[in-house]
């Protein structure tokens, strides 16, 4: 067995993995010096890991997007991000509305939930259009071709909804049930951060049971799997398509206000980063897999919360938070090192990226 | 290839019968038009600008990309002040065009490059962000124009080793190195802190003003718990804030922009530990802008900028003017720099513009920048400008002011400064040196 | 008929669209024609032209009567829209959210007029470019291509007035051409029609007797034929040696930073175009070159102080290591997994050159200056006007080296993995050693590019280096043809040259770039100057598209 093994060794694969060791011995050592410098105590990494699984479930919910696309698609959609944006930026108005009126502060729930239906409307319309507009006639063009619509459709979104609502950002109101904290002891969670986690739970628990247990979510798989076949078996595939546009677009919109609560400003490039991140976690989760990306969001939020305090701090290596996404992408190069398909990756996915 | 010789030889064709006809023509006109009775001389060009044609301003600003909220925030300001000047200068009328600068150094080459091709341009106003003025400003000084930045801050531009191709280019935004000083003073002085940490985000202007100040505090006897960096579109900072907390400092300075500005100041209140701490920002937050994004948390926090409280009332015309014109509210906060800057420059050329008697009016370009440099005691939007010799023109006075929750609730910035060097120099008579710059 | 009323709809609400996003407004400060038509209502009229002529292009019969309904159809409903917009804006205040929905623009769109006049005349205006349209569509072909080139044009020299100007003011006595026809805000009446007359024509004499002449040319017998060839190239050399003196400052900088695009391009087109391998982080090697040679040479930071020559091959070759640094980890990721690590690798890069932790070798946030120009002998590359050259030597030195490259072995097994990795190992390819000599020649050419970026800048900042660069060199082979030479400076100086001289649109040349890409890519999916044997690919993909529905998941 170890024969075998060390037979089929190349020196490519020596690199890789003495590259891949070297990170994970720094990081190691780092985590070690860290931990031994007793700086943090239990309550900051509890915070820290809390910050981080808010921020991972809002890049879950976006990733998800990516990732039913690619399946059915086999390709990037890049102006995801704007179909991120474009909901919470949209719903500002409705959300400002309330707010002047005061009908926020009376009936916060019901205003809540209109602003979520307003982001998540928008926010499917933008991905139906961009479906129909820029996607559709490329459908059997080679795959870098809805690569470029997609990057092109995304400059287009962003500066027309700048041309729409003005350069400026725009800040959400403060919602008051939301404000405050609850604690147990020395631990504590910010009331809006347990929301956005248990909100983004529900909304990704339903939405994969959606396409896991319905006929419609069968149908979705049966076209991502193929897409001839099942066209034989009477699916229509742009229909199926379409839907897979809404919900994604549907968990954008949701991913956008639970993103606007928690940050307070909307702009017209709000997208670009949590957008390449989301898509990041996507490929870290394994492209085309929903718990995956899931589980490669969450990854994500808590390796950029925790990892440069975990990670840096002991190397005593400056301004560590500076380099956040540094350690972000590092993680994902290590992981696809030892998983060149992610986390949750199928075989599958070998076959046909 | 065969399309391209032919076209080529028609070319040629008509530039040869033409070049005749128009040399013809030159000549008679040549003469007439210099009477000799008017005599306008400049060491590097004179601008003509004939009856009726305007006058060519130029603005270099970042106004498309994610920076592009300060260069569209400097153009109205730019705009506004042609508007208060019922858009002529000396009876004839300002043209204005804008060129893209990007916020970085290329960008800023080309940009610059273009307007340095343009002979009509009489004085540019830009640019955004130091790295764009760095390889653009000494572009534009070569073809002869002088160029006023709104807003870049970094020492270097103004400093006496800058070399003499930057010698057209003036500021009316503040010197990183004044700033960051009369901060850390504050702090010790006034609030008497002993220990800080400062965020920047990885812009040469925060970078700088974070050093400055984290050197004047350790000179002055302060302690630095932590030099933290952001990235400018980053979100979440409770976790570099959680980070900061375990130095426990009494307070943070963070000299960044609006939008990661109004994150830290709305989540350090989250983070345990941080609950007491000060707060202090320097004027790329100083705006309506700034309490729109951190809300009522800006209440109590600090933040060093130019003494404007003489000039405040033309401050409130001009918001007014920008809100009617634009249907929003300043956007970045250096739209009075560039508003000075603009009135800086017409101000100029009403100086040395002379009309010749058939009409013509002549800008020389050296004198012009002369000019430029001679300004004294301007008042501005931004308070008294008086420019030196490296051309640094801000008001020198820069106070500290802070956020009441009056101002958050109408959603002004304060008018009055809390705390300024030369109040507290002449309130205990042997304070040190105020930071008078020179 | 109903394909006209969908057509005159989308018209409307693309008119709407672009009086919201406040293109309208802004270009209607500018003017193409002095007093008579603004660059706003220009572009308002084409949308409607434009509408009205493919719904009476798309008219099934060729009846004129059935074409000109269609046509005034369509344009009453680009108009009507806008109408409808303009009703909306008085009836209620849309300012409080689109913030571009100002009085000056209803001012625009109506003309200057009082509302309800101001409507009708729209809708009339909208009738009548329906009228033109469809006219136009009923010209004879030869008629149609003459006064679309000469229409356009005009456009064209009033958009670029500030650009011509200029560039017409170098040219010694020609320079009263800009007297004739530029006023300071657009075009003078009489140079308008003039130019018209003139392209007009000429244009008609091209296309009358232009065949004529390359018929007579292919006539000839092969001896002078190749001689006619050989003049036209060296012309051209000629041309490309001369032309920044002819050009002048401004549009010799536009063909550095094309230059520089098309280095860029040239090398993303081997490990993109050639070996298929999607790389959205090459801009590291980019920035790699240019640190390489700003550490090497800057006096500021003093550690070297090495001249531009010196430096030059160390930046090449670190930009080499460096490409087969990535290339290694990545070797078994496929696709957009790929994609995405280099994405990463990408920002790796540019977040430790701006990071407070390197910022002693590398000068973080403060960026490194006082990069020493190149020199050869004496002449010093100093303004664009040097530089061009300086870049040129580079670009066409690179593009031999593709060209070769493209005919070897090694070219040869590149465009084998493309097609499919599999088969191409089977065949006797060695993967790992073709992944990465096209990862490293690539790498190679990115590093002379930030090189001679470094020095002409005289100055380097971290954030030159963002991803944007990297889907920008994407975009560029794409749109330019994938694997193909020329396509990467056709593609250069479509998407970087043209952007560049319209940098004064620039709140709006995003907006477009997007709106070009899309339609770009759905229009001509092989790019502006394919290879000949993708052009053929696609045509095939295009008879088979009815058939073959899931030929793209197995590209």
């Amino acid at each position: 067995m170890l024969r075998r093994w060390i037979e089929r060794m190349t020196p490519t694969d020596v690199i890789m993995w003495l590259i891949g060791g070297a990170i994970l011995l720094m990081i190691f050592w780092g985590s070690a010096a860290t931990l031994s410098a007793k700086t943090y105590t239990a309550h900051h990494w509890f915070d820290f890991i809390v910050f981080g699984l808010a921020q991972g479930s809002i890049y879950a919910l976006i990733a998800m997007g990516y990732t039913m696309v690619y399946g059915i698609l086999r390709m990037i959609n890049f102006a995801h991000s704007e179909v991120f944006m474009s909901g919470p930026y949209t719903a500002y108005f409705v959300a400002a509305a309330f707010y002047s009126s005061g009908f926020l502060d009376q009936h916060p729930i019901i205003s809540l939930i209109l602003i979520f239906l307003t982001s998540m409307a928008t926010s499917t319309l933008v991905a139906v259009l961009l479906e129909r507009i820029a996607y559709r006639p490329l459908r059997t063009a080679p795959r870098l071709i809805p690569l470029i619509t997609a990057i092109g459709a995304s400059f287009f979104l962003q500066y027309t909804f700048r041309g729409f609502y003005g350069s400026g950002f725009q800040a959400y109101p403060v919602v008051k049930i939301l404000e405050g904290e609850w604690a147990w002891g020395e631990f504590r969670i910010l009331k809006f951060q347990a929301v956005v986690i248990v909100a983004a739970a529900i909304l990704m628990a339903s939405l994969y049971s959606f396409v896991q247990r319905t006929r419609v979510g069968k149908a979705i798989r049966a076209v991502s799997e193929d897409k001839e076949t099942s066209s034989l078996m009477g699916i229509d595939i742009d229909r199926m398509i379409v839907t897979t546009f809404v919900i994604g677009g549907m968990a954008a919109g949701a991913a956008g206000v639970l993103y606007a609560l928690m940050f307070k400003q909307v702009h017209f490039f709000m997208g670009f980063i949590p957008g390449i991140k989301a898509f990041t976690a996507a490929v870290l989760g394994g492209i085309g897999n929903i718990p995956g990306a899931m589980l490669g969001g969450i990854f994500l939020g808590l390796v950029e919360s925790v990892g440069p305090s975990l990670f840096l701090d002991g190397l005593g290596i400056v301004a560590p938070y500076q380099l956040k996404d540094a350690i972000a992408f590092t993680m994902l190069v290590l992981v696809l090192i030892f998983r060149p398909t992610g986390i949750l990756g199928e075989r599958l996915a070998v076959k046909k990226a | 290839m065969k399309r391209f010789i032919s076209l080529l030889l028609v070319l040629g064709i008509v530039v040869s019968l033409t070049a005749p006809l128009a040399s013809a023509q030159e000549k008679p006109k040549a003469s007439p038009a210099k009477p000799k009775a008017f005599v306008y001389e400049d060491k590097i060009g004179v601008v003509k600008i004939k009856k009726g044609d305007p006058i060519h301003i130029a603005c270099w600003m970042v106004v498309a990309g994610p920076d592009a909220s300060l260069g569209t925030d400097t153009k109205r300001g730019v705009e506004i002040a042609i508007d208060d000047k019922g858009g002529k200068i000396l009876g004839f009328p300002i043209k204005l065009s804008v060129q893209d600068t990007g916020c970085n150094a290329e960008g800023g080459q080309a940009a610059a490059t273009k307007l340095a091709a343009d002979p009509t341009i009489v004085a540019a106003i830009g640019s955004n962000c130091s790295s764009e003025a760095r390889p653009g400003a000494p572009i534009l000084w070569k073809a002869g124009i002088a160029t006023v930045s709104p807003s870049n801050t970094a020492p270097f531009l103004t400093d006496p080793s800058r070399g003499p191709e930057y010698d057209g280019y003036l500021r009316t935004a503040h010197n990183d190195k004044v700033q960051g000083a009369v901060a850390a003073q504050f702090a010790i002085k006034q609030l008497k802190l002993k220990k800080a940490a400062t965020i920047h985000d990885g812009s040469p202007y925060a970078e700088q003003l974070q050093a400055v100040f984290a050197e004047t505090f350790k000179k002055m006897g302060g302690t630095i718990t932590a030099q933290e960096a952001v990235a400018p579109t980053d979100t979440d900072m409770r976790p570099v804030l959680t980070k900061i907390a375990t130095g426990k400092p009494d307070i943070i300075y963070y000299p960044i922009f609006i939008a990661a500005g109004g994150h830290i100041t709305r989540q350090v209140k989250e983070v345990k530990g941080l609950e007491k701490v000060k707060l202090m920002s320097a004027d790329g937050t100083f705006s309506p802008d700034f309490i729109k994004a951190a809300g009522e948390t800006a209440i109590g926090m600090y933040h060093s900028s130019p003494d404007f409280s003489a000039f405040g009332a033309g401050y409130k015309a001009f918001l007014e003017k920008h809100q009617k014109k634009y249907g929003e509210k300043p956007i970045a906060p250096f739209h009075a720099h560039a508003y000075d800057a603009a009135m800086m420059v017409f101000a100029a050329i009403e100086k040395v513009g002379r009309v010749a008697p058939d009409g013509t009016l002549h800008i020389g370009r050296k004198a012009l920048r002369d000019a430029l440099y001679a300004t004294k005691n301007f008042k501005g939007l931004t308070g008294n400008l008086t420019c030196t010799a490296t051309g640094d023109c801000a008001d020198p006075m820069i106070a500290i002011y802070q956020m009441t929750a009056d101002n958050v609730k109408k959603q002004v910035i304060p008018d009055k400064p809390i705390w300024s060097p030369a109040a507290a120099a002449a309130k205990s008579a042997p304070a040190k040196e105020a930071p008078k710059k020179k | 008929m109903k394909q006209a009323i969908k057509l005159g709809l989308i018209g409307g609400v693309v008119a709407v669209l672009l009086s919201l996003v406040g293109m309208v407004e802004a270009f209607g400060q500018r003017q193409i024609i002095a007093n008579v038509i603004s660059m706003g209502h220009t572009l308002l009229l084409l949308v409607g032209l434009l509408m009205s002529y493919l719904a009476a292009k798309r008219t099934p019969t060729t009846e004129p009567i059935n074409v000109l309904t269609n046509g005034f159809i369509s344009g009453f409903f680009v108009a009507g829209l806008v109408v409808l917009l303009i009703i909306l804006g008085s009836l209620i205040n849309l300012r409080k959210v689109f913030i571009n929905a100002s009085p000056m623009l209803y001012n625009l769109l109506t003309v200057g007029m009082e509302k309800r006049a101001g409507s009708f005349l729209l809708i009339l205006i909208g009738l009548s470019s329906g009228l033109l349209a469809s006219l136009f569509t009923l010209a004879p072909p030869l008629l149609r291509r003459v006064l679309l080139i000469s229409v356009g044009s005009i456009v064209g020299a009033g958009v670029l007035q500030d650009l011509l100007r200029p560039t017409f003011a170098l040219w010694g006595p020609l320079s009263i051409i800009n007297e004739w026809i530029f006023t300071a805000n657009g075009l003078t009446l009489r140079g308008a029609i003039g130019l018209f007359i003139l392209i007009t024509a000429f244009s008609f004499f091209w296309y009358r007797k232009g065949k004529a002449i390359q018929s007579r040319f292919h006539q000839l017998p092969s001896a002078p034929q190749r001689i006619l060839k050989m003049t036209g190239i060296l012309t051209l050399v000629f041309i490309l040696l001369i032309l920044p003196q002819v050009l002048g400052l401004f549009l010799s900088e536009v063909f550095t930073i094309v230059g520089l695009y098309v280095l860029l391009g040239l090398g993303l087109n081997i490990v993109v175009g050639y070996a298929g391998l999607l790389d959205l982080g090459y801009v590291a090697f980019f920035a790699i070159g240019s640190y390489t040679v700003a550490v090497l040479t800057s006096p500021e930071l003093g550690f070297f102080n090495l001249s531009f020559w010196e430096a030059l091959p160390f930046a090449v070759v670190l930009g080499v290591i460096s490409g087969v640094l990535l290339g290694i980890p990545v070797l078994k990721m496929r696709g957009d997994y790929l994609a995405i690590a280099t994405l990463g690798f990408g920002e790796i890069i540019r977040i430790l050159v701006l990071s407070d932790f390197l910022r002693p070798w590398l000068g973080g946030a403060q960026g490194i200056g006082k990069i020493p120009k190149a020199s050869i002998a004496g002449f010093e590359f100093t303004g664009p006007q040097q530089i061009y050259y300086l870049i040129l030597a580079g670009c066409l030195l690179v593009a031999f080296v593709s060209l070769r490259l493209r005919d070897s072995r090694l070219g040869r097994a590149w465009m084998a993995m493309r097609e499919d990795e599999d088969v191409a190992q089977a065949m006797g390819i060695n993967l790992v050693a073709t992944k990465l000599l096209a990862f490293a020649t690539g790498a190679g050419f990115s590093a002379i590019s930030g090189a001679i970026f470094a020095t002409k800048l005289s100055s380097v900042y971290p954030h030159s280096f963002n991803v944007m660069i990297s889907i920008n060199v994407l975009c560029v082979i794409i749109v330019g043809g994938m694997g193909s030479i020329p396509g990467v400076v056709v593609g250069a100086a479509a998407l970087v040259g043209l952007p560049e001289l319209l940098r004064e649109f620039a709140e709006y040349r995003l907006l477009v770039y997007g709106a070009v890409l899309v339609a770009m890519m759905l229009l001509k999916p092989e790019g502006l100057w394919p290879e000949p044997v993708r052009r053929r690919e696609l045509h095939e993909d295009e008879d088979e598209a009815g058939l073959d529905q899931t030929s793209n998941s197995n590209e």
